[in-house]
């Protein structure tokens, strides 16, 4: 048997053994914030993972990637304005009533969020390379100024929400449920990422990252293959705003800003770009650094950006290539 | 309409901010390929040592000439280090090393001179108003900088096309290698390049120390607008990064002035502000859009 599939799989098995029993392994700790830090960590794996759809196997390079996580934060925190409010969402062109359903509120975000990306997307993949990079920033940051000035929404200042959005028979007021959801989205979404990735779609995406041309040449429209990977990319973040909105009840413009979208690449490049399972990893070891580095210094920053510099110039398969002993898929 | 020459006076007074960014990030980017959002570091280390040279020693000048010194230096000290590594690897690492680099540096400004904002006063013999159109009068210290920048372009324009420097700086953007073949030694040249960006970054910096707060996380918002800029000029190119910054100076300036006016037609007036006030910071971006879906290299591309 091969031995980096075997240590895949172990990697794979503990982690999820672990993911799976954590709420227990708190309790039994007596420190309940882990279930916060993991469901943290676990949203933002999510995000991570729905940016490495693009960068690491579709080759766009996008630093606007928060803008969808944004956007989905914004649907939750909006409509909970309306409830909180009693106020309608839409009085044109018909009476619109908000919701506070997960099941209304959360397809809604989703498919707001892929929307935008589609046509933000549209726009934007008629550049490449240093231009692609760019314009998704533009977007992002023509988002955010947007948000800054939804003077009835916060403005500056953001919404606070006074509950979680509700589920049947779930409360997810609880953490520990929460928690629980925040792990089934990203398996689904981990699922179905594995199982695009690896269709005749993900081949093709792939190939146009590699060499565009040929694949346009064996009559392949990478455009619209590459449109429709950078609108999946956007739905999923828009799930792990939603998720973000929800965790911590409250919504601003910080979620949309540009350094938000850097963090999302710092996660999957620290974990191992072109892989699935290496943003997960990416976004647990930055968060947790985080978590680690700021208890002993309140300027943590200055020794993460260092850190980041090596990552990129000695380390670039990233933790997932390190632990598995494959790199980055052959570029 | 008095008011609206003064909004341009101010268009034209960013317009010159935003140059001295972009030529040398365009510079950076057209002869060595880097993405260094780094740049808007050095600009507020230029800000933050005139802000300070001048707290402590009183003199402007002193300021000004310490702080483009400095800027320059660590802008050299940073390309030996860690930039030179990155010429020829993928864009995805350059923005990543050069995003760490911003943290450290925003995080160190705070480590030195702490989280409050630092004020610097306007220089005494700059401090007055000047009428350029009759009756209004117009601060001098920002026409001040309106000068710096025309003579900064100046200078520019004379080194790149009549100096043996500028010549190599310019083979060097349309082919490194044949330049290095023919015995330039182009691991200097791009040091002195990286260096001379630095300089004007910190030169920015600091002249807009007396008009903005000194504050860790200052370069962040006009390194954005200075990509815009350097973006629908076309990489690489000075020309492109003059007439673009000076457009977006005026669509950033007069959209703000003039959008909110422009939606109380037909609006009213509480909403035609809101509205205004955010289609006006968006608008720099919308511009963006459409020049790159127009154009999709710039307005004067270097590069194919």
């Amino acid at each position: 048997m091969n031995p980096a599939l075997s240590l895949r799989k172990f990697v794979l098995g503990t982690g999820l053994v672990v993911l799976l029993l954590l709420p227990i392994l708190a309790t039994v700790a007596g420190d309940p914030y882990l279930i916060t830090l993991f469901s943290r960590i676990l949203i933002y794996a999510l995000a991570a993972v729905s940016l490495d759809l693009i960068i690491g196997y579709g080759g766009m390079v996008s630093l606007g990637h928060a803008a969808f996580v944004g956007i989905g934060a914004y649907v939750v925190g909006i409509l909970a304005f309306h409830m909180q409010d009693g106020s309608a969402l839409a009085s044109w062109p018909f009476e619109l009533q908000s919701s506070n359903a997960v099941l209304v509120v959360w397809p809604a975000a989703i498919l707001i969020s892929a929307s935008m990306a589609a046509l933000i997307g549209a726009v934007s993949l008629r550049t490449r390379g240093m231009q692609f990079i760019m314009i998704t920033l533009a977007f992002a940051q023509m988002l955010f100024y947007l948000a800054v000035s939804l003077e009835v929404y916060g403005g500056d200042d953001g919404i606070s929400l006074w509950s979680r959005n509700e589920l049947p028979l779930i409360d997810l007021g609880d953490d520990r449920a929460f928690y629980y959801i925040c792990l089934i989205c990203l398996l689904i979404f981990l699922y179905l990422s594995d199982r695009l990735v690896f269709s005749r779609f993900g081949r093709v995406v792939r190939g146009a990252k590699v060499n565009e041309l040929r694949m346009q040449s064996l009559g392949f429209p990478t455009y619209r293959y590459k449109l429709v990977c950078f609108s999946i990319a956007g739905a999923g973040a828009g799930l792990a705003g939603v998720l973000m909105a929800n965790q911590s009840e409250f919504v601003s413009p910080s979620l949309l800003h540009w350094t938000h979208s850097g963090e999302l690449i710092v996660m999957v490049l620290l974990g191992g770009m072109g892989t699935l399972i290496g943003p997960v990893l990416g976004a647990a070891a930055m968060l947790l650094m985080e978590e680690v580095l700021s208890a002993y210094t309140e300027h943590w920053m200055v020794f993460l950006g260092p850190f980041l510099i090596f990552v990129v110039l000695f380390a670039k398969r990233g933790i997932y290539g390190w632990l598995s002993g494959t790199g980055v898929e052959s570029e | 309409m008095l008011l609206f020459l003064e909004q341009l006076l101010n268009g034209l007074q960013l317009g010159v901010m935003l140059f001295l960014m972009s030529a040398g990030l365009t510079l950076v980017f057209g002869i060595m390929r880097v993405i260094n959002l780094a740049h808007g570091s050095l600009y507020m280390v230029g800000a933050y040592v005139a802000a300070t040279v001048f707290l402590h020693s009183g003199s402007f000048i002193l300021g000004l000439l310490a702080a483009i010194t400095a800027a320059g230096l660590v802008g050299m000290l940073v390309e030996l280090l860690v930039l030179r590594r990155l010429y020829g690897r993928d864009h995805l690492d350059q923005v990543l090393a050069t995003f760490g680099l911003i943290l450290f540096f925003n995080e160190l400004t705070v480590i030195i001179w702490g989280r409050q904002p630092l004020f610097m006063d306007v220089p005494d013999l700059l401090s007055g108003t000047i009428e350029v159109i009759p009756g209004a009068p117009y601060p001098s210290y920002r026409l001040a900088i309106i000068l710096a920048g025309i003579l900064v372009a100046a200078f520019l324009y004379l080194l790149f096309n009549h100096t043996r420097l500028g010549m190599q700086i310019r083979a060097g953007a349309s082919n490194r290698e044949m330049i290095a073949a023919l015995g330039v030694n182009i691991k200097l040249l791009n040091t002195l390049v990286f260096g001379l960006g630095a300089l004007l970054a910190g030169l920015a910096g600091a002249m807009a120390g007396p008009i903005l707060a000194v504050e860790s996380g200052m370069g962040e918002s006009i390194l954005i607008l200075t990509f815009v800029v350097i973006v629908i000029g076309g990489i690489g190119s000075i020309r492109g990064a003059l007439i673009a910054a000076l457009m977006v100076g005026m669509v950033e300036t007069l959209g703000g002035f003039m959008l909110p006016a422009l939606l109380r037609l037909f609006l009213p007036a509480a909403t035609a502000d809101g509205a205004g006030a955010s289609l006006a910071s968006m608008s720099v971006y919308m511009l963006m859009a459409v020049v790159l879906v127009l154009r999709p290299h710039g307005l004067f591309p270097v590069h194919d």
